[in-house]
């Protein structure tokens, strides 16, 4: 399936980029997440990020679905 | 009314004007956060946000809208900044409008408190001596129970 990603602060670093469209088979937002950072080596750890899928936090066990667009959210910092 | 913007924040000409409107309000909490020049014993010289502005927003608008369930105020506004900041600029702007001031006092304090926590904004600190690093929140775990108690991080 497609979904789109998008890029933010120490990921952006990491993956060059600020989003991307990619193919895979990854059922989860967790196997999502394992298989871009085999690609890009992110230096925050799963348990360092939340996760919005079509902008709302979700947990990291959600199921993906073809045209997500999920976002990876390193610590957060306003204010 | 939240806003993430790319301009300075140095003038709240209309907000002001339509906060004034309303007749009943006895109270008027401003609290501004300025860019400092020193975090942690580094000397800073500017900053960057970012944000991931259209998620931002809807999170910032739920924060506003949950002040005013849980406090007795009459109004509540939010300006973030975007963009690189230098010392002295505003970086946040919360407003809060109640009848009396304890309310709106204690609104401001947990807008600021949670828009902190929970926005998906990030800062670069720029520094004198150093290279830039990304800053996390440091209260922030504090936080991410304020707004709905479903505070997702990865295992």
């Amino acid at each position: 399936m497609q979904i789109n990603i998008m890029y933010f602060a120490s990921l952006r670093d990491a993956s060059k980029k600020s989003q991307e469209s990619i193919e895979t088979s990854a059922h989860t937002i967790e196997d999502l997440f394992l298989e871009l950072n085999t690609k890009y080596n992110f230096s925050l750890k799963q348990d360092q990020l939340r996760v919005a899928q079509n902008e709302e936090y979700v947990p990291f066990t959600s199921s993906l679905k073809s045209g997500d667009t999920i976002v990876f959210i390193p610590p957060v910092a306003g204010g | 009314m939240f806003k993430m913007t790319e301009n300075n924040i140095n003038s709240l000409t209309n907000l002001e004007a339509e906060i004034l409107e309303n007749p009943t309000v006895g109270g008027i909490v401003y609290f501004q956060g300025v860019v400092r020049n020193h975090n942690e014993g580094k000397s800073v010289k500017s900053l960057e946000y970012e944000a991931y502005i259209p998620m931002a927003n809807k999170i910032g608008q739920d924060i506003l809208k949950k002040a005013k369930e849980k406090f007795d105020i009459v109004d509540a506004f939010c300006i973030h900044r975007v963009g690189h900041l230098a010392i002295n600029d505003t970086a946040v702007w919360v407003i809060t409008t109640s009848h009396h001031r304890k309310e709106a006092y204690d609104a401001s304090q947990f807008i600021i408190d949670t828009v902190k926590g929970e926005v998906p904004i990030w800062k670069k600190e720029h520094y004198v001596h150093e290279e830039p690093i990304w800053v996390a929140c440091h209260r922030c775990n504090e936080q991410h129970e304020l707004l709905n108690g479903n505070h997702q991080h990865g295992k």
